[in-house]
């Protein structure tokens, strides 16, 4: 499977099993979303199951918390993440702090997925990856899936989480993994190992980052698409780095982290996100709160610059394997 | 801007008619005739009833006496319950207004002159349809006859408070009443009673959903997202919109009334619109009935503007004699809904003036005991608190590792600190 049929995958065994998940968002019904994500689901549950909405994401994502209020479950889609911001205020103070508020009497168990960041010639308005400001959020949970395997099993375990989720998928590697290289051609999914998608039942747990590939001389922070760049370059330059793939932002999985990071005493953290405030700042913090006496060198931040996402300059500003390269030449040589 | 001989463009900024010290004159104020306005039957398609989106559903006339085809003909026993349930409202809203004022919570506030906006229509709701309510319609709990220290315990932030203190004053939150968790953020719970009505519909439930909002919080994105979703889906839910004339110091023409009416927000949505004397009990519980008989015949959602007037200040944070006369609360045309109400009762013969004296009595009593139960609980500021490492309890529904650790150093150094 792909990272689509993953995804797709995983929102049919839930709805299966669980007669009350429900899907809604733009285009998700009859079309099947606009990356197909939801396709065929309509057909099999029914339109009072899976349905298009409006335009509006406050409207679906406000919609969706008395869904669940009533006591359904529902997973909506916002069409791209750079299109949540009118769902901010449903998400975050609403969403968010039901339960808190209500000293658990109401929760909103929903998990919003929506397609995030850049590589697709998607300019400013296809291409941003706003995970920093829901991680800043008390209350929300935020994963991140690299591949079909963990897409699918994530996912699950979200959608069957208690709490509020979002679910971030990197539509850059929906079809097949992104090393950063956009003048190589890019193979699909069936090629590689994380393709092999059970297709009934499992999980993945919330909370448990994978190491994607064990190291001793410096620790790789990724998440997304970056978990592939971070191969790449690593292959490339033939350093023996540990690339941490951490899976969920929120919660996060400290342990794995701080444990790799006292091993090499050396650590890169790379996103597409702008750098300032971004998760990477926690990360960084994090580290040093940690790590401070293991460190050889200072925390490098590798990320998308501080300007909204260019159209025709996309590789400009995307951090890919020379930038990557060039903080991982740095943190070694000190 | 050179060399067009056009004259300049001019900005409109709204404008109250009456400012503090202005003698209020409602004369020219077109005081719709009790009994006038038609009663379509619930499944009249919304374009065939735009005039009542512009028109105002009256039944009680200046006499009190119940006019035309929307008098909803209620038991006297309902008539009374509903009387003391707004007296009750009042009188606790006095009572916690008092001790606002003597420093026993941070903030709080009143619905004077609105108590049948929320009484009224919970009486002619079923107990199980779903309320989600503004900060204004305390009288839903009331008229759901929940417990007062229950609400009072709330109010103080004590050692009672089911919200463990976390929720500003009024902020109640009562699942087993069926009234949804308030938020501070306004029309919030329009889309939201939208959704849990979607919600109902899709499992074939024959309960619906009810939820309210002053006229100023119209203008937010979030309730206009409601209404599509309603018009869209025929979402079995009532949207109410309390016109009080004020939201804080901003006339309602800020939120556009001088150009339309709230009720005819429904227009451009395809929804059923009623405008109703919010002042009228009768006007209340009957539109209400329509409303809901309307949402369970699978009719759809209806709007209703409850064009009121709020007596008193936004909150206890406010001081209206700063921003609006103080002669428009005693002038109002359309009355005081409590006043209204127990005109139309005596009328009937089923009231008289010295049992509604001993009842306002009793009320105030009921409400003094329940503070005094209450208070034995604590209030804000005596110490009285919920455990202090509760705050980090809700976040999620497991206690994270970050959360952990957080509240492990809180009471760390607080132990350090000797506190």
């Amino acid at each position: 499977m792909n990272m689509i049929q993953a995804i797709n995958s995983a929102i049919d065994i839930c709805m299966g099993r669980d007669d009350e998940i429900v899907v809604l968002g733009e285009d998700v019904g009859f079309f099947g979303g606009v990356f197909k994500a939801t396709e065929g689901l309509q057909a099999k549950y029914g339109k009072t199951r899976v349905f298009d909405t409006p335009i509006t994401e406050c409207g679906i994502i406000g919609v969706a918390v008395g869904m669940a209020t009533y006591g359904l479950r529902p997973v909506p889609e916002i069409q791209f993440a750079d299109y949540i911001y009118p769902a901010l205020d449903q998400l975050v103070s609403e969403a968010a702090r039901l339960r808190y508020r209500s000293a658990g009497e109401y929760t909103a168990p929903i998990t919003v997925r929506t397609p995030f960041g850049g590589g697709i010639f998607g300019g400013q308005t296809h291409s941003q990856s706003p995970e920093g400001i829901f991680t800043h959020v008390a209350g929300l949970k935020t994963v991140i899936p690299s591949n079909p395997y963990d897409a699918k099993g994530l996912l699950i375990a979200a959608i069957e989480d208690n709490d509020p989720v979002i679910f971030f998928e990197p539509k850059r590697i929906y079809n097949g993994p992104f090393d950063g290289h956009y003048d190589r051609p890019v193979q699909p999914w069936s090629k590689f190992p994380e393709s092999a998608v059970p297709e009934g039942y499992y999980r993945v747990e919330l909370g448990k980052a994978r190491i994607v590939r064990p190291g001793d001389d410096v620790t790789i922070l990724a998440y997304g698409t970056m978990v592939h760049v971070a191969q790449g370059v690593v292959a490339d330059a033939g350093i023996d780095a540990e690339i941490i793939d951490l899976r969920t932002l929120v919660p996060l999985d400290l342990e794995t982290i701080a444990k790799s990071v006292k091993k090499t005493g050396r650590c890169v953290v790379v996103h597409e996100a702008t750098k300032t405030s971004g998760f990477g700042a926690e990360l960084s913090a994090l580290v040093q709160e940690h790590c401070f006496h293991h460190l050889e060198a200072p925390v490098q931040r590798v990320t998308g610059w501080d300007t909204p996402y260019p159209h025709s300059l996309e590789w400009a500003y995307f951090p890919g394997p020379v930038r990557l390269g060039e903080a991982l030449k740095r943190v070694m040589q000190d | 801007m050179t060399g067009r001989n056009l004259p300049p463009l001019s900005l409109h900024v709204p404008e109250p008619r009456f400012r503090p010290g202005d003698a209020v004159d409602f004369a020219d104020f077109d005081m719709p005739v009790a009994g006038a306005v038609a009663r379509p039957e619930i499944g009249t398609a919304p374009a065939e009833m735009r005039d009542h989106s512009y028109a105002m559903v009256r039944v009680l006339d200046d006499q009190g006496h119940a006019q035309g085809p929307w008098d909803p003909r209620l038991a006297p026993e309902t008539l009374l319950k509903m009387l003391r349930h707004m007296a009750l409202v009042r009188a606790y809203d006095e009572r916690l207004y008092r001790a606002q004022r003597q420093g026993k919570t941070s903030f709080y506030m009143k619905c004077t002159g609105e108590e049948a906006t929320s009484i009224a229509a919970a009486h002619a709701l079923d107990y199980d349809d779903m309320c989600f309510p503004s900060y204004r319609q305390q009288g839903l709990l009331i008229a759901r006859e929940w417990p007062l220290v229950d609400m009072m315990n709330q109010v103080f932030s004590n050692k009672g408070d089911r919200l463990k203190g976390r929720q500003m004053p009024i902020m109640y939150s009562a699942r087993q009443a069926n009234f949804f968790s308030i938020s501070g953020n306004l029309a919030t719970q329009y889309p939201q009673a939208v959704g849990w009505a979607m919600a109902s519909a899709a499992r074939g439930d024959t309960r619906i959903s009810a939820v309210w909002c002053g006229e100023g919080s119209t203008a937010e994105g979030d309730f206009h997202s409601a209404l599509t979703f309603a018009a869209v889906y025929r979402a079995p839910v009532i949207l109410n919109v309390i016109n009080n004339q004020w939201a804080i110091s901003s006339f309602s023409g800020f939120a556009g009334a001088e150009a339309t009416t709230f009720a005819a927000r429904a227009v451009g949505y395809g929804i059923a619109g009623l405008r109703v004397d919010g002042n009228d009990a009768l006007a209340v519980y009957a539109a209400t009935q329509w409303a809901a008989d309307r949402a369970r015949g699978n009719h759809g959602p209806t709007l209703i503007e409850h064009f009121t007037y709020r007596a008193e200040g936004h909150s206890t944070s406010d001081d209206p004699t700063k921003y609006r006369s103080a002669e428009e609360s005693t002038n109002w045309p359309l009355g005081d809904p409590i006043a209204r109400l127990k005109q139309h009762v005596i009328a009937l013969g089923i009231w008289d003036e010295e049992r509604h004296a001993a009842m306002d009595r009793e009320v105030a009593e009921l409400c003094k005991a329940a503070q005094r139960e209450s208070e034995a609980l604590g209030t804000l500021h005596d110490g009285l608190k919920q455990p202090f490492d509760s705050m980090f309890e809700d976040v999620f529904e497991e206690m994270p590792w970050h959360l952990k650790e957080q509240s492990q150093q809180m009471r760390d150094e607080r132990k350090a600190a000797g506190i």
